[in-house]
């Protein structure tokens, strides 16, 4: 049973309000744990818009690598870093306009690439389970970027442990 | 027999016929009729599946009591209705009407939303359960990834709480419970790729119909070795995923009082509690699903296996944690990446090994 189009788009803007909100909160915070769990939200959100247009792999991977594993490093990153507990903090230093002035820009540069951009509408879903079909690709044609980032990854532990351990 | 198994998919037949026609009497156009319908049957399942749940957990806390009585030869709650069946309920009146108390320096906002937050992965994985056949809310293609990455959410809850509450103790046992969280994630997931290699498939429902053969025994816990080594090291590191004793270190009560839980009280009390509890029938459904077959059995209907299941592991669960004592921090950790890890890691090739004898004998 397909989802009625009317529920896709109350789904939709639902999860952009939840991303939105919890990016605002993320920036406006003044508590950093409260400014970390805004983030979480905000990236709930962004696992919650590809659910709805219908991409559940990626939204799922969303969820497991930044909900469960980044955000947690991130809380515990706040918590053992002396004095960041602190109840309020300022939110903002002098650059607060060049902030405001660039973030202007690259809005302005993305919604122009957005409207610019010819997208092509994909008429028929790609059939079958995509889940092999990823894993098929990401061994045979991707490999060798595969590889790279899995040795990146490694290269990264190891150098958290030599860290860890001085 | 069909009869039986096909019970609750008519009655939900029925039900969606109902409002169908109902819906259909308000004369509005087809989009927003067929929204209509879908939302409210959508609505009804979960309000269904949360209830069903609920009623689930409080007989199992009726039982964890009871039975742990019997284990430390004692009678248990016997006052309340008869064998003291009613508790539960009695318990559930007393926390709504008890005091919700916020300590002065806490975070108020964090400390209210965290028990929330811990409370939303069990209800996000009742998602993908299937219950019997035909029964589930949704097969996603990637079940066992869904489960494994929401399961990951409810660490953020429980450290939040421990955070919130501006309470040493709270704040120590909200890092012990990230740290034992984290490091038993890993041994559990592993252990579940076995079971993905077999099925070629991360749907629940799929990895339920590949273990349907042999009149419904053909179970992966007897895929021997694979199966039985990857169920044994699922189940331990469950029992440690969801802090029960013996691997209840972030609320041990002789060390750091409740630990996040300590400045809790009321209804947010409650909640962490129930989160507890309904996060220990969920990853005993789960192992029921993926190990023992699920709703797979001879004779009775699909969802009676599935549930006689489940308690069979839930009263294991019971036993162990009434019988065992707590471990100390190191051992915990050790036993999670210098035992668990490597096992389900070597699992994981013999599966590798393993798999082209299975396809040979049938599994």
């Amino acid at each position: 049973m397909s989802t009625p189009l009317v529920l896709t788009y109350v789904g939709f803007f639902v999860m952009v309000a939840i991303t939105l909100g919890g990016g605002l909160m993320a920036v406006s915070a003044r508590n950093l744990i409260r400014a970390a769990l805004g983030l979480i939200i905000a990236l709930v959100g962004v696992a919650g818009i590809y659910f709805v247009l219908e991409a559940e792999f990626v939204a799922v991977v969303q969820i497991l690598v930044y909900v469960g594993a980044i955000s947690i490093l991130i809380l515990f990153a706040v918590m053992l870093t002396r004095g960041l507990m602190k109840r309020d903090l300022p939110a903002q230093n002098a650059q607060w306009i060049a902030a405001i002035f660039i973030s202007l820009l690259m809005f302005a540069a993305l919604l122009y690439v957005t409207i610019g951009t010819n997208w092509r509408a994909v008429e028929t879903k790609v059939a079958g389970d995509l889940i092999p079909k990823i894993g098929t690709e990401l061994m045979t044609t991707y490999l060798l970027p595969f590889e790279a980032v899995s040795l990146l990854l490694l290269a990264a532990l190891v150098g958290a442990i030599v860290i860890a351990r001085e | 027999m069909d009869f039986l198994n096909n019970i609750f998919p008519n009655i939900y037949e029925w039900i969606a016929y109902w409002i169908q026609s109902l819906v259909a009497g308000l004369n509005l156009p087809k989009d927003a009729e067929s929204a209509l319908v879908t939302a409210i049957m959508a609505l009804l399942v979960i309000i269904a599946i949360i209830l069903w749940m609920v009623v689930m957990v409080l007989i199992l806390i009726w039982l964890e009591r009871k039975n742990a009585a019997r284990i430390q030869d004692r009678v248990g709650p016997n006052r309340v209705g008869p064998w003291g069946l009613l508790q539960p309920v009695a318990d559930t009146i007393k926390m709504f009407i008890k005091e919700d108390i916020v300590p002065e320096n806490a975070d108020r906002f964090v400390h209210t939303i965290a028990p929330m937050i811990a409370m939303l992965p069990a209800v996000l994985m009742f998602a993908v359960i299937p219950w019997g056949k035909g029964m589930f809310p949704v097969d996603l293609n990637i079940g066992v990834l869904w489960i494994v990455a929401v399961a990951s959410i409810g660490t953020i809850g429980v450290f939040l709480g421990g955070y919130g509450s501006n309470n040493k103790y709270s704040l120590l046992g909200g890092m012990r419970a990230v740290a034992q969280m984290v490091s038993y994630e890993i041994p559990q997931v592993l252990t579940i790729i076995p079971i993905v290699l077999m099925v070629g498939s991360m749907s629940l429902v799929k990895i339920n119909e590949a273990q349907s053969g042999w009149f419904g025994m053909q179970w992966f816990v007897f895929a021997f070795p694979v199966g039985t080594i990857a169920f044994v090291v699922y189940y331990l590191s469950a029992l440690a995923e969801v802090g029960r004793t013996p691997f209840d270190i972030p609320e041990g009560e002789s060390e750091i009082v409740a630990g996040y839980m300590t400045e809790y009280s009321g209804m947010k009390w409650a909640l962490f509690y129930l989160a507890e509890y309904f996060n220990f029938f969920i990853v005993c459904i789960i192992g029921a699903t993926l190990f023992l077959g699920g709703w797979n059995g001879p004779f009775l209907p699909g969802y009676v296996w599935l549930i006689g299941k489940v308690y069979a592991l839930v009263l294991l669960g019971m036993w162990i944690r009434m019988t065992w004592p707590r471990f100390r921090v190191d051992q915990l950790m050790n036993f999670a990446w210098k035992v668990l890890v490597p096992i389900a890691l070597v699992n994981i090739v013999l599966a590798g090994i393993a798999l082209p004898i299975f396809k040979m004998i049938g599994f």
